[in-house]
C-alpha cells in the first residue's frame, strides 16, 4: 500500500480506506466506495480528493476520473449541505412527483441542480430511488422520505433548516 | 420508512420475518436463523449436491427478472478451477416499479448473509458480496451490521459450524447507475471500474468476478434460499405454479387503493393482485394500463390483465414477470407522456458502449419530446417503432432491450392515443426540426 502522508482526510477516514484496500482481492475494488465516503466528508470530489485516491490505489488520476464521471451519484462541484433529491421516475410520476418537485423549486427558490445562495440546499430531479411503493418520495442526502405531500415537504425542508436533520456524513 | 403491508391472500415465506426485529441476529435465530446453512454443511460430504438439488427442486427462478432457474445456475459452476470462485448478491435495485429488495434489507439482512453462504458452499467459494445501490445507505449500514453480528457469532470467517471451510463476506454500494444492475457490468464495478458490460460468452459461471468463476444472483433469489432448504424444494415448488416454484415480492405502486410490497404465490392472477390484494384502482377511477414487472416490460391494457403472475404466463401474454414491479396507470394518464418519462429514464442510464442503445434511447427520447411538445409530425410514431425495433437484442447487455420493449408496448397498443396527440396539437404549431431537436440536446 502507498504510505500517505499529510491526508486530506479526517483521521476516521483515513483508517477508514486503509482498512477497505485490505478487503478486496484488487485494492482496485475499493475504488468507488471511497469515492463516496470521500464525497461525504469534503462534500463533492475535488482534485485533492482525486490525487489522493489515485496514490492510495496505485491508479493513474485519468483512471479516478474516468470512473468518477460514470457514477451520477458523485459529483466534482459542491452541493447544498442538505441535497433534496426528488424522484420523478413513473411510479412516483403517477402519485404526484412533478408537483413534489415544482413545489421544492419554488419553495427553494433554486432549479435541478443547483445551490441556494447560503449553501444550505441544493435540489435534484433524481431517477427511481426504490421507493415506488411509499411514492412520491425524496431522499435528503442519503435519508429516504415517503408518501411525500407539499405540507410534508415543507415540514421536512425547515427541519433540515432548523439544522435538525441528518448531516451528509 | 417504508409501511409494511398485508392481505389474506398473501403466502408469506421470505417476508416470515418482516417486522419482528429480525435485523437482530438474535431476533433471527429465534426465527429459525441459520439453521438452514447448518442443515447443508450437515449433510458432509454430500452438501454441495444436497443444496442444488434442494434449489433445482424448488423451481426457483431469479428474481432480478430474467426467471432463470437458480439450482441450475449453481451447478454450471465447474468443481475444479485454478481461481478462487465468488458469489456475488445483486442488490443494486433500480429498475423502476421495483423496491422489494428494499424491504428484505431493511426487515431480513440476515436472510441475504445466510443465502448467500449457501451458494458459496455449493459452488465452493470462500467469499461472497453484497452490492447494494448506492442510494441505498441506510440499509448497508443495517446490513454491515448484520455481518459484523454474524462474525461476532463466528458464523461467518474461518472454519464457519464447524465445517472446515472458511466463508467471508464483504458489503459495498454503488453510486448511481441503473446499468450496474446487469450482471457484467455490476462486476466491472466492483472492480473499480466504469459499469459497462461484458460480452457473453464467457457466462459468469465460468468467468465472472476477478476472473474466476462467479454465481451472480438478485438479493430475492439469495434470500429464498434459507427458506427452501429449511422447507424442502418440493414443499416450496408446490406453493406456484408448474414451473414456477414458490412464492415472490410483488411491488405494486401508482393508482392503487393500497399500494405496498405483497408475497403472492407465483401464478397469482394479475387482475385480483390489482383488484383485491392492492384495493383496486384509486379514487374509483378506470383502469388505463398496467406496466407489470418494472418499467421495461411492455404494457398491458385492462382486458389483457387476467393472467398468472409467473415467468411463463407473463411471456404468453407478450409482456414480461421481470422484477415484479407492477405499475398500475388509471384513465386519467397520457400515454405519450409516460412512454417520454420512460425513455428519458434509458436515456439517461445508458452506458453508451452500445451504439443501437446509446443512439436509439437519444432519438426515441428526441423524437417523444417533440411530439410531447405539440411540435411532432405524423411520421415520429413509425419513427419511433422503427428506431426501437432496430436496438432489439443489438446490444452487449439487456438495456437496448429493456428501452425498446415496452417503448414498442406503448406505441402499438397506444397508437391511435400517439396520433390523436399528434393531430390535435397541430393547429398552428410548427413541426419542431431535427436541428432544433439536435440543438436542444
Amino acid at each position: 500500500m502507498s504510505t500517505i502522508t499529510n491526508s486530506i482526510f479526517t483521521s476516521a477516514t483515513a483508517a477508514r480506506f486503509d482498512h477497505l484496500v485490505t478487503l478486496y482481492p484488487v485494492k482496485r475494488s475499493a475504488l468507488i466506495p471511497m469515492l463516496l465516503y470521500a464525497q461525504d466528508e469534503v462534500g463533492y470530489v475535488s482534485d485533492a480528493v482525486v490525487t489522493e485516491i489515485a496514490q492510495r490505489l496505485d491508479l493513474l488520476e485519468l483512471d479516478v476520473r474516468n470512473v468518477l464521471s460514470y457514477y451520477s451519484m458523485l459529483r466534482t462541484k459542491p452541493a447544498g449541505k442538505y441535497n433534496v433529491q426528488v424522484c420523478t421516475n413513473i411510479s412516483c410520476m403517477l402519485r404526484g412527483g412533478y408537483e413534489i418537485l415544482d413545489h421544492c423549486k419554488h419553495k427553494l427558490g433554486i432549479g435541478h441542480k443547483e445551490v441556494t445562495e447560503d449553501g444550505t440546499f441544493s435540489l435534484e430531479e433524481v431517477e427511481c430511488i426504490g421507493a415506488c411503493c411509499w411514492a412520491p418520495a425524496m431522499q435528503v442526502n442519503y435519508d429516504f422520505h415517503d408518501n411525500l405531500t407539499t405540507v410534508k415537504v415543507d415540514e421536512i425542508i425547515e427541519t433540515y433548516r432548523a439544522g435538525q436533520g441528518k448531516d451528509v456524513k | 420508512m417504508p409501511t409494511l403491508v398485508s392481505h389474506p391472500d398473501e403466502v408469506k415465506v421470505i417476508s416470515r420475518r418482516f417486522g419482528q426485529g429480525a435485523a437482530d441476529i438474535d431476533k433471527y435465530l429465534e426465527l429459525d436463523g441459520y439453521k438452514a446453512v447448518q442443515n447443508a454443511i450437515d449433510q458432509g460430504e454430500n452438501m454441495a449436491t444436497w443444496i442444488i438439488d434442494t434449489m433445482k427442486a424448488s423451481g426457483l427462478r431469479g428474481r432480478g427478472g430474467a426467471g432463470f432457474p437458480t439450482g441450475m445456475k449453481w451447478s454450471f459452476v465447474p468443481k475444479q478451477s485454478a481461481k478462487p470462485k465468488y458469489v456475488l448478491v445483486n442488490g443494486d435495485e433500480s429498475e423502476p416499479g421495483t423496491c422489494k429488495d428494499h424491504v428484505i434489507f431493511l426487515h431480513d439482512p440476515h436472510s441475504v448473509i445466510e443465502g448467500t453462504m449457501i451458494a458459496g458452499l455449493a459452488i465452493g467459494a470462500k467469499m461472497g458480496f453484497i452490492y447494494l445501490r448506492g442510494e441505498y445507505r441506510y440499509l448497508l449500514k443495517i446490513v454491515e451490521k448484520a455481518v459484523a453480528e454474524a462474525y461476532a457469532k463466528g458464523f461467518l470467517g474461518k472454519n464457519i459450524f464447524g465445517s472446515g471451510l472458511d466463508f467471508d463476506i464483504v458489503t459495498q454500494t454503488g453510486a448511481g447507475a441503473y446499468e450496474v444492475g446487469e450482471e457484467s457490468a455490476l462486476m466491472e464495478s466492483l472492480e473499480g471500474k466504469r459499469g459497462v458490460p461484458r460480452i457473453k460468452p464467457p457466462f459468469p459461471a465460468v468467468v465472472g468476478l476477478y476472473g474466476g468463476p462467479t454465481v451472480i444472483n438478485n438479493a430475492e433469489t439469495i434470500a429464498s434460499a434459507p427458506h427452501i432448504l429449511l422447507m424442502g424444494g418440493e414443499a416450496y415448488a408446490k406453493i406456484g405454479s408448474e414451473r414456477n416454484g414458490g412464492t415472490r415480492l410483488f411491488g405494486i405502486s401508482g393508482h392503487v387503493e393500497r399500494p405496498g410490497v405483497y408475497e403472492l404465490p407465483m401464478g397469482y392472477n394479475l387482475k385480483k393482485a390489482i383488484y383485491d390484494v392492492a384495493g383496486g384502482i384509486k379514487d374509483g377511477k378506470k383502469l388505463k394500463a398496467v406496466v407489470p414487472g418494472g418499467s421495461s416490460c411492455p404494457v398491458l391494457l385492462p382486458e389483457e390483465i387476467d393472467v398468472g403472475l409467473d415467468f411463463d404466463q407473463m411471456g404468453k401474454a407478450g409482456t414480461m414477470l421481470g422484477s415484479g414491479g407492477i405499475v398500475v396507470l388509471d384513465e386519467t394518464v397520457s400515454i405519450v407522456e409516460f412512454a417520454l418519462r420512460t425513455i428519458s429514464f434509458y436515456q439517461h442510464e445508458s452506458c453508451g458502449w452500445c451504439i443501437p442503445c446509446r443512439e436509439g434511447t437519444d432519438w426515441i427520447k428526441k423524437t417523444l419530446t417533440r411530439v410531447y411538445n405539440g411540435g411532432g409530425a405524423k411520421k415520429d410514431v413509425a419513427n419511433v417503432q422503427y428506431l426501437a425495433e432496430n436496438m432489439l437484442g443489438r446490444t452487449f447487455c439487456p438495456l437496448g432491450d429493456a428501452a425498446a420493449m415496452p417503448t414498442l408496448g406503448f406505441v402499438k397498443k397506444f397508437r391511435k392515443e400517439f396520433e390523436d396527440y399528434i393531430e390535435g396539437q397541430k393547429a398552428g404549431t410548427p413541426i419542431i426540426t431535427v436541428e432544433q431537436l439536435v440543438g436542444a440536446h
